[in-house]
């Protein structure tokens, strides 16, 4: 196993090469600069600064010279945030916004497996019924219509919890945010047991654990959800990677200082190295979890082999 | 088993319904059936007789739109409609099942230790080092080569024959009264079925439980029941002790069954007919190319075969699964690449890719295995079959299309007004015959079939066989003919070809490889096939 998540690792290297030229050539071609503001600066201050920032070289210069300090580990400075250079940025920014994304996955896979399993059990109850229309809500509704009905709700009116802010990380703080990054995958989650649930308990092993008197216990919970797991696990990995590196409209919402709204704020400013730094976590994260899944997927599924 | 052992099993007007959105079905109307203790009892029928279903709804395992009523006791306690938790002490421990798919009855999920353990310790309350130990002395009952390696496999390292040797040792765990085989050694070849059968032979003379058959296949109930029940249509139409119900049947029903195996013979063609499809050392080799990391692999499915087919001849293929007969087939129709030297009335069409191949295709037309799944579902029957006529005579117009697939649909024996109905309206058999009808509209001169009876039930088959010889007749037709089932190549073709493992072990005339088989492996071929009762019977002297 070690040498397959090696060799994994290092075909990811090539990967990761074409997605950060990919992304510096198309940052670069997009009309504008980094210190195109409404009112124009002074050509002599401008000449300065594009000479501090190499943007007077050529463009297969600068790529070059990116490339070489992004060898050392050196993502450059921000355009924007003068006073801070990219990595000093994720690194205050990333764990918020892993802490927020982890909580938010884990209460995906447990709730949604829960209420899969259940719809899948009770099929065409009236329980199913609920799980599936919850779920289309869940999906359907966007996170910047649920975000400030929350906050309303339990943070201005029953006053149960903060309406935002980070506050230092502090459990109370993470309720409304988790539960509003959580609730479209949980919904998505639902869905995908629900169904492969179904069809694991129609299937030939199922029968032949009823025919040899297992207990109902057994036979969903060690025979059907294991199988129904699978097709979850490969949704989640690419859902991972998107959760963990943040989300825009919930962190600015809720005022968090994750980095999900320096994507955002790097492209609209052409903030070139924090937009390459953004890119640059995000493929890795992708890369990374793809890896895991497809470790998770042969520790499920005796049949799949690291070759 | 002339001395009246007690009645352990007992069905009483068992009626099975199922709620479908055409309204409610009754798959079995009213069915008495016993089992006594020790005994072999067959329940024999064809598809659709509901030989399964009865079984099903006695175990509690009938699918969620299916309700039993009527009585079902095992030594006096009603099953039918008793409380899952109390079935659930008598299935799996008095009571076991094996089942026809060795491929997905088990679990592909977790260990053969675990599944074996999971109901000794669950009817038994074995302990996890016990039940081990237990499943261990199983598997070697079972004569599983390599047991204490086999606990820790997983059922995709196993072969079909060792998957149902699992089954088995899964079913004598807890020590039951009854075995319900369902249709246990349908998928298996039939040197494969000879020893699963010989298997539960010697099992049940070690340890004395009834075994209750169920199959479609009367060479099995021959060889091995010691009573049957006859099934048709949900009803039981005739009972008996077996050798009375092979011997003097009362029902036609029965005698149809017993009349329904392949028969007749193809008399050899004459040397002077010419050669159509002439293949020489034909080689396929399956590979997956090796990626930046990993290594690839290469695998010889068809080795070196050279075979030749001759105006108005049958050419059977026989082999069991794995062989690469239907490989070769496909390979001779240039429908996958491979190595050697097709000659196709002296164009060598070799390595030909589609364009080249298109001329020849209307030619050289194959029938697969599968009639559900080689008709299109969203085209008609008539569109199916003169869709070959778009690509090979685009010049006639679509009346005389129509006209075309009427003549063919009547040359199969369907009705010509069925050609605007679908796929699905039909039944196995009526379906086959349109593959058939497909091929045939297109003139050629060549057909390779594909097992185009394995899917059939035996009176469906003979049918087909009819057909099959009524077309070759009149349109002098060349057939290959590639079938698992010697019976069916006994009858059909006049020249055979024994494969295994790639490569032809035996060749000859029909009759020449049917009766005096040369290599060992083709008479363990047609004695699993012809002389099970022998080779079973064989099998017990050895033990004894």
């Amino acid at each position: 196993m070690f040498g397959y998540v090696l060799r994994r690792l290092l075909g990811a290297i090539p990967t990761l090469f074409l997605v950060v030229t990919a992304s510096f050539f198309l940052m670069r071609v997009a009309p504008g600069g980094p210190f195109d503001q409404e009112r124009a600066l002074e050509a002599k201050v401008l000449e300065n600064l594009n000479r501090v920032f190499h943007l007077d070289r050529p463009v297969w210069e600068q790529y070059l010279y990116y490339l070489g300090n992004l060898a050392r580990g050196d993502l450059g400075p921000s355009f924007i945030y003068r006073d801070f250079n990219v990595q000093q940025l994720l690194a205050n920014g990333l764990p918020v916004s892993i802490q927020l994304g982890g909580l938010a996955l884990l209460v995906a896979l447990l709730a949604g497996s829960v209420l899969g399993t259940i719809a899948a059990l009770r099929q065409n109850s009236w329980i199913d019924y609920s799980v599936t229309a919850v779920a289309t809500f869940g999906i359907t509704v966007p996170n910047f219509v649920v975000a400030p009905l929350l906050s309303l709700i339990f943070g201005v009116w029953l006053s149960m919890l903060p309406a935002g802010g980070w506050g230092g990380g502090s459990p109370q703080n993470m309720v409304l945010p988790v539960i509003t990054l959580a609730l479209p995958q949980v919904a998505i989650v639902a869905r995908l047991i629900r169904g492969s649930m179904i069809e694991a308990l129609r299937s030939d092993h199922v029968r032949t654990a009823r025919a040899y008197g297992l207990p109902t216990r057994m036979i969903v919970g060690v025979h059907a959800l294991r199988a129904a797991c699978l097709p979850a696990v490969s949704y989640l990995g690419p859902a991972a990677a998107a959760l963990l590196t943040g989300s825009v409209v919930v962190e600015t919402i809720f005022g968090l200082p994750g980095i999900g709204r320096y994507f955002v704020q790097g492209a609209l400013n052409r903030d070139y190295t924090l937009v390459m730094g953004t890119v640059i976590i995000i493929a890795v994260f992708v890369v990374v979890f793809n890896l895991i899944v497809d470790l998770l997927y042969a520790a499920l599924d005796p049949r799949v082999r690291y070759d | 088993m002339e001395r009246m052992a007690e009645t352990i099993f007992d069905i009483r007007d068992i009626r099975v319904t199922f709620d479908t959105p055409d309204g409610a079905v009754e798959a079995v109307r009213g069915v008495d059936m016993h089992v006594r203790a020790g005994e072999t009892v067959a329940v024999v029928g064809e598809s659709g007789s509901g030989k399964s279903q009865i079984m099903m709804a006695a175990m509690g395992l009938l699918a969620s739109n299916g309700r039993a009523d009527g009585s079902v006791t095992y030594r006096g306690q009603e099953l039918v409609g008793l409380p899952r938790e109390k079935l659930n002490r008598i299935r799996g421990a008095k009571i076991t099942m094996i089942f026809q798919e060795p491929m997905t009855s088990l679990d592909p999920l977790y260990t053969i230790e675990r599944q074996i353990s999971e109901p000794l310790r669950v009817h038994g309350g074995l302990s996890a080092s016990a039940a081990r130990r237990r499943a261990l002395e199983l598997l070697k009952l079972v004569h599983i080569p390599e047991p204490e390696r086999r606990l820790k496999s997983y059922p995709h390292e196993l072969s079909g024959g060792q998957r149902q040797r699992v089954m088995i040792a899964m079913a004598l765990a807890n020590g039951p009264d009854l075995l319900i085989a369902d249709e246990p050694t349908t998928a298996l070849d039939v040197t494969i079925q000879a020893e699963i059968l010989g298997l539960l032979a010697e099992l049940q003379h070690k340890l004395g439980m009834a075994i209750l058959f169920i199959t479609h296949d009367l060479t099995i109930v021959e060889a091995f029941a010691d009573r049957v029940y006859v099934m048709q249509h949900g009803k039981v139409v005739e009972e008996g002790v077996t050798e009375q119900i092979f011997t003097r049947p009362t029902k036609d029903y029965t005698k149809m069954l017993l009349a329904a195996e392949p028969e007749g013979h193809k008399p050899p063609v004459p040397k002077s007919a010419p050669i159509l499809l002439d293949a020489d050392k034909v080689s396929v080799t399956f590979s997956a190319r090796g990626g930046l990391f990993s290594p690839g692999f290469a695998l010889k499915a068809v080795q070196d075969v050279t075979l030749s087919l001759r105006a108005g001849q049958t050419v059977g293929i026989v082999g069991e699964s794995g062989s690469g007969k239907s490989t070769l087939g496909r390979a001779l129709l240039q429908l996958l690449p491979s190595e050697g030297r097709v000659v196709y009335q002296g164009v060598p069409i070799q390595g030909f890719n589609r364009a080249a191949m298109r001329p020849y295709r209307r030619n050289l037309q194959m029938v697969f295995q599968d009639p559900y799944g080689s008709l299109s579902p969203r085209m008609t029957v008539g569109e199916i079959i003169t869709e070959g006529l778009l690509v090979h005579e685009p010049g006639l117009s679509a009346g005389q299309r129509v006209e075309q697939a009427m003549e063919a649909l009547k040359e199969v024996g369907l009705d010509p007004a069925m050609r605007n109905r679908f796929p699905h309206e039909f039944s196995g058999g009526q379906r086959q015959r349109i593959a058939i009808a497909r091929a045939v509209v297109l003139k050629p001169t060549v057909i390779v079939l594909d097992e185009p009876t394995s899917a059939l039930d035996r009176s469906v088959q003979k049918q087909i066989i009819t057909l099959l010889r009524r077309i070759q007749k009149s349109h002098n037709l060349s057939f290959i003919f590639i079938s698992h089932d010697l019976a069916v190549v006994k009858a059909l073709a006049d020249y055979t070809i024994v494969m295994k493992s790639g490569r032809v072990v035996e060749e000859g005339v029909t009759d020449e490889v049917f009766e005096r088989p040369r290599s060992d492996y083709t008479r363990d071929l047609m004695e699993a096939a012809f002389n099970l009762r022998q080779v079973l019977s064989r099998q017990a002297e050895a033990r004894a």
